[in-house]
C-alpha cells in the first residue's frame, strides 16, 4: 500500500484532462477502477475475470484475474511452463484453436466480453494484436505485402490507403529506414531482428488497441532486443501492451505493470517497481532476486 | 562424499571422452561406406535410365520430320505418314484429363490436411485414395469403359479424360496434403492473429507458400497419365483421324507407339521409336515450363521449420 503514492508511472495520458467528453469519460471510469482494485490509476483496457484454461484435462490457468491498463506495457513473469503464453493466447481467444485446449471465465475490452457467445473471435483478433516468440513472416510474400496481408485479406482494397499504412506501420515498427528501398524483397531475407519487427509492423497495420507480445526478444541477439524494447516504450504511448518475458531486466526496462505466475496461477501483479522491490509474497520474492525460474 | 562424487565425474569425463573418440573414428568410416553406397546406387539408377533415353534417341531421331510431327499415320505397311493425331489427342486428352483431375486433388488435398481432421470420413477418404493409387491403371479404363463409353455409346475424348483423371486425383490430393501439412504451423497462426478468415488464410497462405510442392506432385502426375496405355484402348480406342469432337474416339502417342511397334515393318518401328522421343520431349518440356513458371511467381517456399 505505500507503495502506491509514491511510484507513479511515466504518464502522458493523465496529464492534459482537456474538457471533451471521452475524457471525461475516461476520469470517471478511473475512480470506478480504483475503487475496484487497487493497482492501476488509469482506465483499465482489459479486465480479465476468472480465466480458467485446460489443454486435454490438465488445467494450465487457474482463475486468473488481472486488470490491464490502459495505454500502457504490462509484462507477464514467472518461470517456463507457468502458463504465459497460453494467458496472453486467451486474451485474443488463440488458445481455443489448439485442437483439445478449451477456456472459460471473461475477458472484458472496453466493456464486451470477448468470450460472449455472441461474439466472433475472428473479429476480437483484428483489434487485439500478436506478436509470437519467434519471427513468422509469410514465407511467399514481399516486406511490402507481409504488412499489407492483413489489410488485404480482410478486405481493404484502397491501394492508396494501404500503401500509407504499410509505410506508417514499418515506421512504428522502426523498420522503414532499414527496409524502405527494398519494399518487394521477401520477408525471410530479413535477419531475425529485422522480421521480428517485420511481425510486428505486420500486426500494427491492423490498427490494434491492444498488443500482445509472446517473448519477442527471446530468439534475437542484445541489441535487436534493445531495438524492440525501444519500441514497446514508443508504442505504449498509443497502445495497450503486454509482453511475456523471461528476461527480469527486460520487464524492469519496458512495463508499467508486472505480473508474477506460478504453476497456471497469478501470485502476485503490481507496478513493476513494486513487484521488484517490494513483492508481496514470498514465491514472488524468491523469483525476482533470481532464486528458481 | 564429495571428493567421491568429484573423482566419479572425472571419472565418467573420461569415459565419455573415450568413447566419443572411438565413436568418431568409426562414424568417419561408417560415413564413408554410406556415401560410396549412395553414388553407387545413384549410379544403378541412372545407368538405366540414360541407356534407355539413348537408346530412344539413337532408334528414334530417324524419324524425326516436319510431315512425322504433323502428318497422319500413312496405311499399314507404307513409309512416311505421322504421329500428328497423337500428339494432338495426348495434348486434349491429358489436358482435359488435368483440368478435370488437378483441382479435384488439390481440393481434396486442402481438405484432407485443413479442414478434415482425424474422422472416420477423411480417413476413410484416404484409404480409399491409397487404393485407388494402387490399382492397375486397366481398372481405370474399364471404369471409364462401363460409365462413360457404354452410356454415352462411343468412344471419345471424355471417357480418357476421366479415366486418366481417376489415375491423377489420388495422386494430387496425396501430394497436396502431405505438402500443405509441411507449412509450419506458426504461418498459419499468424494469419489467424491477424483477424483473416480460415478460408483465405488457407487460399492465400497455406496454399501459396506450399504451392511449389504441389506442382511438383501435378507434374509428376500428368508425366505419369501422358504414357498411360491400357486405359486409352478402353476408352479412346485409337485412331488415325485428327480430333473430331469430344464425343468421339482420339489418337494419343502411348496409343499410336503401341500400334507402330507391333507392325512388322522397319518404317513403323523406327516411327515407334521417334513418337516414344516426342512422348519424352514433351514430358520433359512440360516439367520444366511448369517449374519455371513457378520460379518466376516467386513461389519457392522457404518456410524456416
Ligand atoms: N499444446 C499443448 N498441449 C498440451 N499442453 C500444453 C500445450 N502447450 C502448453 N502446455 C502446457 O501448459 C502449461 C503452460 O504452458 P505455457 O506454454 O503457457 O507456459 P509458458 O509460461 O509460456 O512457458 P515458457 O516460458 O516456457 O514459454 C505447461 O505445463 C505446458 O506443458
Ligand atoms: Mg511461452
Amino acid at each position: 500500500m505505500p507503495a502506491k503514492e509514491t511510484i507513479k508511472p511515466v504518464s502522458e495520458a493523465t496529464g492534459p484532462m482537456g474538457e471533451s467528453s471521452p475524457l471525461k469519460e475516461i476520469s470517471v471510469r478511473t475512480v470506478e477502477t480504483t475503487k475496484r482494485i487497487d493497482e492501476p490509476q488509469r482506465r483499465s483496457k482489459v479486465s480479465i475475470k476468472g480465466i480458467n484454461a485446460w489443454f486435454g484435462s490438465k488445467q494450465a490457468l487457474k482463475n486468473i484475474n488481472l486488470e490491464i491498463e490502459e495505454n500502457a506495457a504490462t509484462a507477464f513473469m514467472g518461470p517456463s511452463g507457468c502458463g504465459k503464453t497460453t494467458l496472453i493466447r486467451c486474451l485474443n481467444r488463440m488458445h481455443e484453436m489448439t485442437p483439445g485446449a478449451k477456456a472459460n471465465g471473461q475477458v472484458i475490452l472496453d466493456g464486451i466480453d470477448i468470450y460472449d457467445k455472441s461474439i466472433d473471435p475472428v473479429v476480437i483478433k483484428r483489434r487485439i494484436g500478436m506478436v509470437f516468440q519467434k519471427p513468422n513472416p509469410f514465407p511467399t510474400m514481399s516486406i511490402f505485402d507481409n504488412v499489407a496481408a492483413g489489410l488485404k485479406l480482410n478486405g481493404v482494397k484502397d491501394k492508396k490507403l494501404i500503401k500509407e499504412i504499410v509505410e506508417e506501420s514499418l515506421e512504428g515498427a522502426g523498420l522503414w529506414e532499414e527496409v524502405k528501398n527494398e519494399l518487394d524483397k521477401p520477408g525471410m531475407g530479413l535477419s531475425g531482428g529485422q522480421q521480428q519487427r517485420l511481425c510486428i509492423a505486420r500486426a500494427l497495420a491492423m490498427q490494434p488497441e491492444v498488443l500482445l507480445m509472446d517473448e519477442p526478444t527471446s530468439a534475437l541477439d542484445p541489441i535487436a532486443s534493445f531495438k524492440i524494447e525501444e519500441l514497446v516504450h514508443q508504442l505504449k504511448k498509443h497502445l495497450t501492451i503486454i509482453i511475456v518475458t523471461h528476461n527480469m531486466q527486460q520487464a524492469a526496462r519496458v512495463a508499467d505493470h508486472a505480473a508474477f505466475m506460478y504453476l497456471g496461477e497469478m501470485i502476485e501483479y503490481g507496478k513493476t517497481l513494486q513487484i521488484f522491490q517490494y513483492p508481496k509474497q514470498e514465491l514472488t520474492e524468491k523469483f525476482v532476486s533470481g532464486k528458481f525460474g | 562424499m564429495s571428493e567421491n562424487t568429484e573423482k566419479q565425474e572425472r571419472f565418467h569425463r573420461r569415459e565419455v571422452q573415450r568413447a566419443m573418440v572411438k565413436n568418431a573414428r568409426k562414424a568417419k568410416i561408417i560415413d564413408k561406406i554410406v556415401s560410396i553406397f549412395a553414388i553407387a546406387c545413384v549410379i544403378l539408377a541412372v545407368i538405366p535410365l540414360t541407356s534407355i533415353l539413348i537408346e530412344v534417341i539413337k532408334n528414334g531421331i530417324a524419324a524425326f520430320n516436319w510431315d512425322f510431327i504433323t502428318g497422319r499415320p500413312s496405311a499399314i505397311g507404307r513409309a512416311g505418314g505421322g504421329i500428328g493425331p497423337a500428339i494432338q489427342g495426348t495434348l486434349i486428352v491429358v489436358g482435359l484429363a488435368t483440368m478435370i483431375g488437378a483441382p479435384i486433388g488439390i481440393l481434396t488435398g486442402i481438405y484432407l490436411s485443413e479442414f478434415a481432421g482425424n474422422g472416420p470420413f477423411p480417413n476413410g477418404v484416404r484409404f480409399f485414395n491409397e487404393v485407388m493409387t494402387g490399382l492397375p491403371s486397366v481398372v481405370m479404363g474399364i471404369v471409364g469403359y462401363i460409365l462413360i463409353v457404354l452410356t454415352l455409346g462411343s468412344f471419345s475424348v471424355w471417357a480418357g479424360a476421366f479415366s486418366l483423371s481417376l489415375i491423377m486425383i489420388p495422386i494430387v490430393s496425396r501430394v497436396t496434403e502431405e505438402t500443405i501439412k509441411i507449412i509450419p504451423n506458426s504461418i498459419r497462426e499468424a494469419g489467424h492473429a491477424l483477424g483473416i478468415p480460415k478460408w483465405k488464410i488457407t487460399l492465400f497462405i497455406t496454399f501459396k507458400s506450399a504451392i511449389s510442392g504441389i506442382l511438383t506432385g501435378v507434374v509428376l502426375s500428368i508425366a505419369r497419365i501422358a504414357g498411360e496405355t491400357a486405359p486409352l484402348i478402353m476408352t479412346i480406342l485409337g485412331t488415325s483421324l485428327f480430333f473430331t469432337g469430344f464425343n468421339s474416339p482420339v489418337d494419343a502417342l502411348p496409343l499410336r507407339i503401341w500400334r507402330l511397334s507391333s507392325q512388322p515393318y522397319e518404317s513403323a518401328q523406327t516411327q515407334a521409336w521417334g513418337a516414344a522421343l516426342f512422348l519424352i520431349m514433351l514430358v520433359l518440356v512440360l516439367s520444366v515450363a511448369l517449374r519455371l513458371l513457378a520460379q518466376r511467381r516467386g513461389f519457392a517456399v522457404k518456410a524456416e521449420i
